[in-house]
């Protein structure tokens, strides 16, 4: 191994201040006493009391917490299925097409997705609310979804769906009973991958949320707006904790799959 | 080699006219693109048969076993199974099962789950089910190891759980791809009696893969031997060592020397080929009728030829050579003998010990062997 020298310590270092010194010094001040935001009064946690008390704020967050739920889970169930036909129905006509056209979500401008989305839910006369940001949210998560399952579905042995159709399986038995236990982490990792995307979504839901259905980044933004105020922070302080436990779980579980894996295929091989 | 305890009335459907074939390959061909697998290919495997598949790697063996499985579909041609075209049943219909090359084993399942998977898409009774998979466990002794997960066992271990769960089902038609390549070679001749065991108890048809000659020697009802899509000679072990169809399967199978000269008949089924200027002519016998002045192939195997010090007189056949090398190996040696320009592998057993053999290298002694030792091929 390489020695760790003073530069690398030294690069290490303002590269991690200049990712997470903004969220520090956010959360330090989320526990600060005074209602001044820039004046550190000393240490208390009524921010976070406050917060249970605001209507606005619960409500906003049990409309992000459905939201997300029901676009993960939605995402999580398309994508899957489009990965699956990626990987696995070989050659039809516009497959290259199709398998372009999926990914194409993934670096288009989340202004021009709100944006396309908002006017086909006018076009089509559908109300504003939780339906169209669930939709919203699902149209660019399933992409998401579905690039984590298909790179796992691209290792994955395709014998032995042969042989689980050789042992009498039909095609959906053997999905279920051999395919999707053994891509299980990654279609839960991808899961966790939408719910977060969905969590911390703003753009989108700005241009698909209606008066009644207010998400969390979207009443922070709106507050924000006003003045920054210690409730806030405790707020966001709380939404990195969760987008945090889901990040760092999903790719948890998608490297413990790998490891594991990767422990099988060297012990097959050997 | 060994050869298997066959039942007393011999077993040769295939001569038999009025049999029908279980399997019936009809001008099967299948192409991967521009590639083309399997050739043209027709062939008849009967019930209850031990049918090997012999053949360099890609020549299309496991293509073949696929498209009995499922898993393919020819290109060109049809495959019947008991007189009925199976080219459109999916693999989940066919009484077929198949152990694949891979193993293709369930990662997530442990090894009783995996033999016992095929099982309960049937309509077996629960309680059958463990039975059925406590003998499948015996029969290939992983009893302690039911309960581990695939990556928990040797990669033999492996091998046999993808055997047994093959088995388990007890198919009509059970093909095996390479199922013992992983095995020593002890566990792997106890498997193959097993195996010929389990075919006489239950009269399951087995399609087997191999690799290994010896093994398809032993077990098989008749070798198929394969090259590039096509089918080189299909015949029972004995007919494929003694008389190879062509100079490809003289040559896959065993060792064998080939020697090319020009026939003349001397009458009868004898012929005179003339091989090198400076020697002798070699009378052989040929049971198909050669051209005037055909150019042949004699193919003799190593053990049919005698090495002697002095010049044999009750052999029709006798050639002057000059020992180059001498392989020994143990139980038998094999000499390398120069003769005409062309190196003649002899194969001799060591009755005597090594101090008291009677020739070295660099002595001149005789080769000689009868006129029905080795075959004629014109191909
Ligand atoms: N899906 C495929 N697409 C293209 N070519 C293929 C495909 N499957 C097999 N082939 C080709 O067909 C030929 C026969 O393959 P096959 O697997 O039947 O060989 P094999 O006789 O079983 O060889 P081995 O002894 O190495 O297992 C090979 O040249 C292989 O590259
Ligand atoms: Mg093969």
């Amino acid at each position: 191994m390489r020695r760790f020298s003073w530069f690398n310590a030294t690069s290490l270092t303002l590269g991690f201040a200049f990712l997470y010194f903004p969220m520090v010094i956010l959360v330090i001040y989320s526990f600060n006493e005074s209602k001044l935001v820039t004046v550190w009064a000393g240490f208390s946690t009524k921010w976070y009391g406050e917060l249970l008390q605001n209507e606005a704020f619960l409500d906003a967050a049990w409309v992000t917490v459905r939201v997300a739920v029901m676009s993960s889970t939605i995402a999580t169930l398309l994508g899957t299925m489009a990965a699956y036909t990626l990987v696995r129905a070989g050659r039809f006509p516009g497959r290259t097409l199709f398998s372009g056209m999926i990914y194409a979500p993934l670096v288009m401008p989340e202004v021009i997705t709100g944006l396309s989305l908002l006017l086909l839910f006018i076009a089509i006369g559908l109300d504003r609310g939780v339906t169209t940001i669930v939709l919203a949210h699902t149209t660019f998560s399933m992409c998401y979804v579905s690039v984590v399952v298909s790179s796992r579905l691209m290792s994955f042995d395709r014998s032995l769906e042969e042989a689980a159709l050789d042992l009498g399986c039909t095609p959906w038995d053997a999905f279920r009973s051999v395919t999707l236990p053994i891509i299980a982490p990654a279609v839960i990792s991808g899961w966790l991958l939408a719910f977060t995307l969905s969590l911390d979504d703003l753009v989108i839901a700005s241009f698909t949320s209606g008066p009644s259905s207010t998400t969390l980044p979207i009443k922070i933004f709106s507050a924000v707006r006003l003045g920054v105020s210690p409730e806030i922070n405790a707020l966001s302080t709380i939404m990195i904790g969760i987008v945090a436990v889901g990040v760092i779980s999903a790719s948890l579980i998608s490297k413990r799959a790998a490891i594991q894996r990767e422990r099988e295929e060297r012990q097959a091989a050997g | 080699m060994a050869t298997p305890a066959k039942t007393p009335t011999v077993f040769a459907p295939w001569e038999d006219a009025a049999e029908t074939p279980l399997i019936r390959f009809r001008n099967v061909t299948k192409r991967f693109g521009e590639f083309t697998a399997i050739d043209a290919l027709d062939l008849d495997i009967y019930e209850k048969e031990f049918f090997a598949l012999l053949g360099p790697s890609g020549c299309g063996k496991t293509t073949l076993m696929r498209m009995l499985a499922g898993f393919e579909t020819p290109t060109e041609g049809e495959i019947t199974l008991a007189g009925k075209n199976i080219v459109s049943v999916p693999p989940n219909k066919r009484p077929v099962n198949m152990m694949f090359q891979s193993y293709a084993l369930f990662p997530h399942l442990s090894v009783w789950d995996n033999i016992a998977f095929g099982l309960r898409r049937s309509d077996m009774p629960k309680d059958e089910i463990g039975q059925r998979v406590e003998e499948m466990l015996r029969l290939t002794r992983l009893e302690k190891f039911a309960r581990r997960k695939p990556h928990q066992i040797s990669g033999g271990q492996r091998q046999r759980v993808a055997l047994a769960r093959s088995l388990a089902k007890a198919p009509k038609l059970l093909l095996l791809d390479e199922p013992l390549g992983a095995l020593d070679k002890k566990l792997r001749h106890e498997t193959q009696f097993e195996l010929m065991d389990i075919q006489e108890k239950t009269g399951t048809t087995f399609v087997i893969v191999t690799h290994d000659q010896e093994e398809a020697m032993t077990v098989a009802s008749r070798v198929a031997v394969m090259d590039h899509g096509k089918l080189m000679q299909v015949a029972t072990p004995a007919r494929i060592y003694e008389n190879p169809a062509n100079v490809y399967v003289a040559d896959f199978i065993g060792e064998v020397n080939i020697i090319e000269g020009n026939a003349t008949a001397t009458g009868g089924e004898c012929y005179d080929i003339a091989w090198a200027e400076s020697q002798p002519v070699i009378h052989a016998q040929s049971s198909e009728p050669l051209a005037a002045d055909a150019r042949v192939s004699f193919a003799i195997r190593p053990e049919k030829i005698n090495v002697t010090a002095e010049e044999p007189t009750d052999r029709p056949n006798k050639m002057r050579g000059r020992i180059h090398d001498i392989a020994y190996l143990g139980n038998i040696s094999t000499y390398h003998v120069e003769v005409g320009g062309q190196i003649i592998k002899a194969q001799m057993t060591n009755s005597r010990r090594l101090a008291r053999r009677s020739f070295t290298w660099e002595d001149e002694v005789w080769l000689s062997f009868t006129d029905t030792a080795g075959v004629v091929l014109t191909s």
